[in-house]
């Protein structure tokens, strides 16, 4: 956007632009408030045989914590929605993350193994990078949905039906989330491992 | 999860020693499990909180409050999406018999035994506000209108749920009945061990909402709420108060023993 206008040379263009920027650091605080949040109320009543450190949790107590996640749910929603929009409409989407082939996958897969997985070009997806990618919107989608019966198992019948009611919308909702946080801490130790990636997520370049 | 507390116990049945341990335990609870009043909430918001808020100014007790207005604000806000959302004629799921909790939860501040005893031959239903015939109401008197039954699932607050069989009278049946003003906004209830909550008009006119007189076939036991509790399918348990002894409807929307500390106003499901 600063770059001088009349250049003759192709201006590289960033390599995110900065609505996706923004979009990315929006839903990165939203995770991180429905997370911690989320370990709180899980404590109020846990459903497997251990409790999150409250160090870890946000709220103080069961009413703080249903206010911040309840407060962060429209970040993560509307952030999320203007991402798909912008993302389906720009063609960003599409031509970021797909193709994506079992094939492609496989010999991206086996080439990580053997240490050899390239990423040359920031804002251009392995195919490894792309299931991730992928992965983590399936993932929020999940937490969304599940998140909605939870919060009005009466009004969305059809969705409660679909998760298998209420009990079971717990578990869903509770594994989404372990899975969520799986690939934050993957992606967040790879962004670390190659910090121009990070740069790039910050200054666009 | 319905809860009361004991700001007035009456625990008749027990001896003096009794009493003094059970007071004891009850605190030591109280103490446990509400860490912090509303006030509190923020000044714990502890490693995650705070290396999330650094950035604002929440050093202060001024910065606490503003955040603490804007969560607020948006509860607030969280109320009228769920009223937007409220679909009158939606019902709660209803199960077999089969599937009902057993031994369903006793939901309270205190221990079981700190319940409330109420007295049939005194117990009144107060009926106050906005509506035409304020006579109290009698328990024989509830018995004998229609009954209707309902074997629902009861979510706590907490996460946990339990599926439970109550019967008594729908709550807008009552209404029309002592004439209320069904275009009033709230119907307010005020119960025997001190708790108090409200309740929306829409919610109130939903055909699952019950005066409970009985639960499981028998009259309504004093841990789950005798002499009656209102049974709200459509509400988190907090919104399911026992013993209630008050009713009133207004349009001055009423607070609640958990509404006021910071749990949702609207509650619903």
């Amino acid at each position: 956007m600063s770059a001088p206008a009349a250049s003759p040379a192709l201006p590289a263009a960033p390599v995110h632009a900065a609505w996706l920027r923004l979009c990315h650091w929006a839903n990165a605080l939203a995770v991180v408030l429905m997370m911690a949040s989320g370990w709180r109320i899980y404590n109020a009543s846990p459903l497997f045989g251990f409790t999150f450190p409250p160090g870890w949790t946000l709220g103080g107590w069961l009413g703080g914590a249903l206010q911040w996640h309840f407060a962060a749910m429209w970040l993560l929603v509307a952030n999320g929605l203007v991402y798909l929009a912008a993302g389906i409409a720009g063609g960003g989407l599409r031509r970021r993350l797909l193709p994506l082939s079992p094939a492609g996958l496989g010999c991206d897969l086996r080439a990580a193994l053997r240490g050899r997985l390239q990423h040359p070009q920031a804002g251009r997806y392995n195919q490894l990078q792309r299931a991730a990618y992928l992965f983590a919107l399936a993932v929020l989608a999940v937490l969304a949905m599940s998140g909605l019966v939870l919060w009005k198992p009466v009004q969305f019948e059809l969705l409660r039906g679909l998760l298998g009611g209420y009990e079971a919308a717990r578990r869903v909702h509770f594994f989404a989330m372990a899975a969520l946080l799986a690939f934050v801490l993957g992606h967040a130790a790879l962004a670390l491992l190659v910090p121009r990636t990070l740069v790039a997520m910050v200054r666009g370049r | 999860m319905e809860t009361g507390f004991f700001s007035r116990p009456r625990p008749a049945p027990l001896a003096p020693a009794e009493e003094a341990a059970a007071l004891k335990a009850a605190r030591g609870l109280l103490a446990a499990r509400l860490p912090s009043s509303r006030r509190g909430f923020l000044r714990r918001l502890t490693l995650g909180g705070v290396a999330l808020l650094s950035g604002c100014s929440l050093r202060g007790d001024d910065g606490g409050d503003s955040v603490e207005q804007a969560l607020m604000a948006i509860s607030r806000f969280n109320d009228a999406a769920q009223g937007w959302l409220f679909d009158p004629a939606a019902l709660a799921p209803t199960y077999p018999g089969s599937m009902i909790t057993r031994p369903f939860p006793f939901n309270g501040f205190y221990p079981e035994a700190l319940a409330p005893v109420v007295d049939e031959a005194d117990y009144q239903l107060e009926v106050r506000g906005r509506v035409a015939d304020r006579r109290p109401w009698r328990l024989a008197q509830l018995w004998a209108l229609p009954q209707q039954e309902q074997i629902t699932r009861h979510i706590c607050v907490e996460g946990w749920s339990a599926i439970g069989r109550w019967g008594g009278v729908p709550f807008a049946d009552f209404l029309r009945r002592v004439g209320a003003d069904l275009g009033a906004r709230y119907v307010g209830f005020e119960c025997a061990d001190g708790y108090y909550t409200a309740i929306d008009m829409p919610t109130a006119l939903h055909p699952q909402t019950l005066i409970a007189l009985s639960y499981d076939g028998q009259v309504l036991p004093r841990s789950y709420g005798f002499p009656m509790k209102l049974r709200i399918p459509t509400k988190l348990g907090y919104k399911n108060p026992k013993h209630v002894r008050a009713l009133f409807v207004t349009d001055r929307r009423p607070g609640g023993y958990w509404e006021d500390q910071g749990y949702n106003w609207f509650g619903g499901l």
